[in-house]
């Protein structure tokens, strides 16, 4: 048993090393003295397009504090009039707000299965790319290639159509079926898995496990940073899903985040106040999933750029 | 390969007096069951719906009942004004992105990773700028359009004020519509890709710089001369995918707009005809013709780009 064990945090270890760890900051060279100047600029120009990409949000932050008519009227600014500023959102949104919870929880929900979901299934799929030599392997396999770069937007209407000749309309197995084979995803565990040495599968082998045993039981335990990053990117992607959802669901209980507050962005809307601070709410669980696990979204979200 | 199938045999040998064992144990036979989901979805909801598109553009669909019309949707496509405006509000807003989106994230990227500050400096402007992208089309729509209010009061309209720009009704005519489109996209998408020209730019090997700077070489010169022919994969992949992202445009402009419908269509896009005519209209036989030019294009785009990586895996391996 310690035999395979030592291998595992071998692996582990090395699979860890390939995710870019920061490197300690550099020690200045005397090269760069003359420099400082230029620096000094950059670091400005840095710091203005940072101020302009957050500037919107604060716009939509302030825009919380403010009254619905006040937001058609005026549009959102970083205009602050303390003496219109209130708290009235904030209380409606915890009190009053009709479906806006019920939304939240559905995409909640959602999100959770079918990010584990596709990580199961794109995982298992993988996993057979990467360890198995077999017949028709390659031609697969460039299909997932071909895949990955598919823009939905192509199969929006034959699915659509096929959803309603099944009359599967408005479930959310429609929703979250088509897409847990996710290439993109597919892709990623692939190249993870081609790092794991094959005698470990060996081992595992010889200690008489069966083939789908050394998958979930040696293999998928030690790809937890692969699985953390793309349960990082898929979640974001399937929280902030909207085009399939919009037109496969069709009653308001069932709705998600983004289909709901869709519904509230009508030229005669009366419910202004909760569109902006439910969108920001909306926001929220993302930004701290980000703020926490920064490092698993750079290493998911350019996995597809760095194989060429 | 030889090692693995003397392998096999023993335990399956030992625990095979079931059929049902002996699958478990194959080595043969466990690939097709591991990449056998991804065949199904792939034939269940993307070579079935795809066949059935090709069919349907053959066809007139009215409620249920389809008649056989040989090529008349793809006809009807041709002499259509509205495809061809949809078609060109498409190919522009691709190439102007392409033009946006690729120089400057890929000058802010060579920023960020030149010598400025600390690690975490670098991260927070990295991370900073990586934040729109988190926010769903939805949101980035949302705040979009009321940022580029009518009003002088809007943040856009307040911003030109300082340079005394009269008030622009920015969705009204199609350069502004234009305008907002593009600053959502940069908005939403410059951090991404940076991200991809960072970790493409940090695969580039430091002692090129270094033998570049005991050349004498400056900063705009090792740019010019070391970051960027080295970036080729990374930049052949933004491109293809701006490419696509480009083309397939759809939900900017209908959160923009606020549904499908734009002044003159001037936020109309290929995809945005085929939603209008196969979900609004119902019109399956002519939109599936629509969605059938729009595949071949990209499917056209596809094969470049596969064989043009794989020129560069050929060059790599010499």
């Amino acid at each position: 048993m310690s035999a395979p064990m030592r291998t595992t945090t071998a692996v582990t270890a090395t699979q860890a090393s390939t995710q870019p760890r920061r490197p300690r900051p550099e020690v200045r060279s005397k090269h760069e003295l003359p420099r400082g100047l230029f620096a000094a600029v950059q670091t400005g120009f840095l710091v203005l397009i940072t101020l302009i990409v957050l500037a919107p949000l604060v716009a939509i932050f302030i825009a919380t504090f403010q009254d619905g008519n006040q937001i058609i009227r005026n549009g959102l600014s970083l205009d602050i009039e303390l003496g219109e500023l209130s708290l009235d959102n904030y209380v409606m949104l915890f009190t009053d707000s009709g479906l806006y919870f019920r939304w939240f929880l559905n995409s909640v929900v959602l999100t959770a299965v079918q990010v584990a979901g596709t990580l199961l299934v794109s995982s298992f799929v993988a996993y057979g790319f990467a360890m198995y030599d077999f017949k028709g392997k390659n031609f697969w396999f460039i299909t997932v290639l071909l895949l990955m770069t598919v823009p939905f937007e192509i199969m929006m209407l034959p699915l659509f159509v096929m959803v309603n000749d099944f009359g599967l309309a408005d479930s959310y197995s429609v929703v979250v079926f088509p897409f847990l084979a996710a290439s993109v995803t597919i892709f990623f565990f692939r190249q993870y898995f081609l790092g794991i040495p094959k005698e470990l599968l060996e081992a595992g082998r010889v200690d008489g496990v069966t083939e789908f045993g050394i998958f979930f039981k040696i293999v998928l335990p030690i790809a937890r940073p692969a699985i953390a990053a793309m349960a990082i990117l898929n979640g974001m992607i399937i929280w902030n899903n909207f085009l399939w959802p919009l037109l496969v669901l069709r009653s308001a209980e069932k709705f998600t985040l983004p289909i709901g507050l869709n519904t509230l962005l009508t030229p005669h809307a009366n419910n202004y106040e909760l569109l902006i601070i439910g969108s920001l709410f909306s926001l929220l669980p993302v930004l701290v999933l980000f703020i926490l696990f920064q490092r698993f979204f750079v290493a998911g979200m350019t996995a597809g750029a760095l194989k060429g | 390969m030889a090692v693995s199938q003397r392998l096999e045999s023993p335990p399956s040998s030992r625990t095979g007096r079931r059929p049902v064992k002996n699958v478990l144990y194959s080595q043969r036979l466990a690939p097709y069951f591991f990449i056998a989901p991804f065949v199904i979805t792939l034939l269940a909801f993307w070579a079935v719906p795809l066949g059935r598109t090709f069919v349907m553009s053959t066809q007139e669909v009215l409620f249920g009942e389809s008649a056989f019309v040989g090529m008349e949707n793809y006809e009807r496509l041709w002499r259509d004004r509205i495809f061809w405006q949809a078609l060109f509000n498409s190919a522009r807003y691709m190439v102007l992105t392409l033009l946006l989106l690729i120089p400057v994230p890929l000058v802010l990227a060579a920023i960020i990773n030149s010598k400025l500050g600390s690690e975490r400096v670098k991260n927070v402007f990295k991370s900073s700028m990586f934040v729109p992208a988190l926010t769903s089309i939805v949101v980035a729509g949302i705040i979009f359009r009321l940022m580029f209010a009518e009003t002088g009061t809007g943040l856009i309209n307040q911003t030109i004020g300082l340079f005394g720009v009269d008030p622009v009704r920015w969705l009204r005519n199609d350069i502004g519509g234009l305008t907002a489109l593009l600053t959502l996209a940069m908005w939403r998408y410059t951090g991404v890709n940076i991200l991809y020209f960072l970790a493409g730019m940090q695969s580039i090997p430091k002692d090129y710089y270094e033998a570049a700077s005991i050349d004498g070489a400056g900063r705009v010169q090792q740019f010019f001369k070391i970051t960027l022919p080295n970036l080729g994969p990374t930049l052949v992949y933004v491109t293809t995918i701006s490419i696509y992202g480009g083309l397939a445009m759809f939900l900017e402009s209908f959160m923009l707009y606020a549904g499908n419908n734009s002044p003159n269509n001037q936020g109309l896009t290929v995809v945005g005809y085929l939603y209008r005519q196969g979900i609004e209209e119902n019109d399956l036989g002519f939109a599936s013709a629509v969605g059938v030019v729009l595949l071949v294009v990209i499917m056209a785009i596809n094969l470049t780009y596969l064989a043009f990586t794989g020129t560069f895996k050929k060059e790599d391996s010499r």
